[in-house]
């Protein structure tokens, strides 16, 4: 399909939940916007390969994602960020609202192992259906399920069960429910 | 099914062997989409609107031939 301007837009609205994704794979600002730059330049030399109507988030997905596995790392200055004020606010902007709970919940989550983090975040926080999750990796949609699962197993046992231990049922029954409301 | 039986009994007992008791659960998405909201906010940072503009007038320039239009040739 040839870049109208609605194409061409609805790429742009799809890059802040891209650069989110890329975040939470790398765990790191600049080679998240890297990453994201990369395959908007994919997305766009291979625009003709976009077919009209299917969900154009999921394909870009796709594209980062594979990215992000393969090469991306090689090719990652070919376009210089001339200033790199980008990487500044994107360092300083979670910094500011950052709780010690949310930097705990970052180091879990960077814990798990990729196949479960991805499939986790796209379906928790992307919201793509399992369905789609399954065809951005490239893998079967029971395959996605119990990778979630797995990825919150083993996050609640990171953050939540291993407290547990340390301060008492009561702490944590009361710590869960406390941060649930609202 | 044996695993919902045997999850669902252990999430009588919060906080031990791994089991994953709704609060917990949803403590887990709540973060989860707070940590990737806060990407989201920040929007579009300039650098991607500029990147798709540039390459949406070097299309549009490789395209001049065809469609007679030099808006962008030159000018802004």
């Amino acid at each position: 399909m040839p870049l109208t301007d609605s194409l061409r837009d609805d790429i742009l609205a799809s890059v802040p939940s891209l650069r989110a994704f890329a975040i939470s794979l790398s765990g790191n600002g600049d080679r998240a916007d890297d990453l994201v730059q990369e395959t908007l330049l994919r997305a766009l030399a291979n625009i003709d390969s976009f077919q009209p109507g299917s969900n154009l988030p999921a394909w870009l997905f796709t594209i980062l994602r594979n990215l992000f596995r393969s090469d991306y790392r090689k090719r990652r200055r070919e376009v210089e960020d001339a200033d790199g004020s980008y990487a500044k606010t994107l360092k300083t902007q979670p910094a500011q609202n950052a709780h010690l709970e949310f930097e705990e919940f970052r180091a879990a989550l960077e814990k798990l192992p990729q196949d479960q983090r991805e499939a986790l975040i796209l379906v928790g926080a992307s919201g793509f259906s399992y369905e789609d999750a399954a065809a951005i990796c490239g893998c079967a949609v029971g395959t996605i399920k119990s990778r979630v699962n797995r990825a919150r197993s083993k996050l609640s046992a990171l953050l939540y069960v291993d407290g547990a231990d340390d301060f008492g049922p009561d702490e944590t029954v009361r710590a869960v429910i406390g941060g649930s409301g609202g | 099914m044996k695993d919902v039986k045997s999850q669902a009994s252990k999430s009588a007992v919060p906080g031990k062997q791994g089991g994953l008791n709704a609060e917990i659960q949803s403590r887990i998405g709540h973060q989860l989409r707070a940590m990737y909201d806060d990407v989201v906010r920040q929007g579009v940072p300039d650098r991607f609107a500029d990147l798709i503009r540039k390459l949406d007038a070097s299309e549009a320039n490789s395209q001049l031939g065809a469609t007679g239009e030099t808006k962008n040739d030159g000018r802004d």
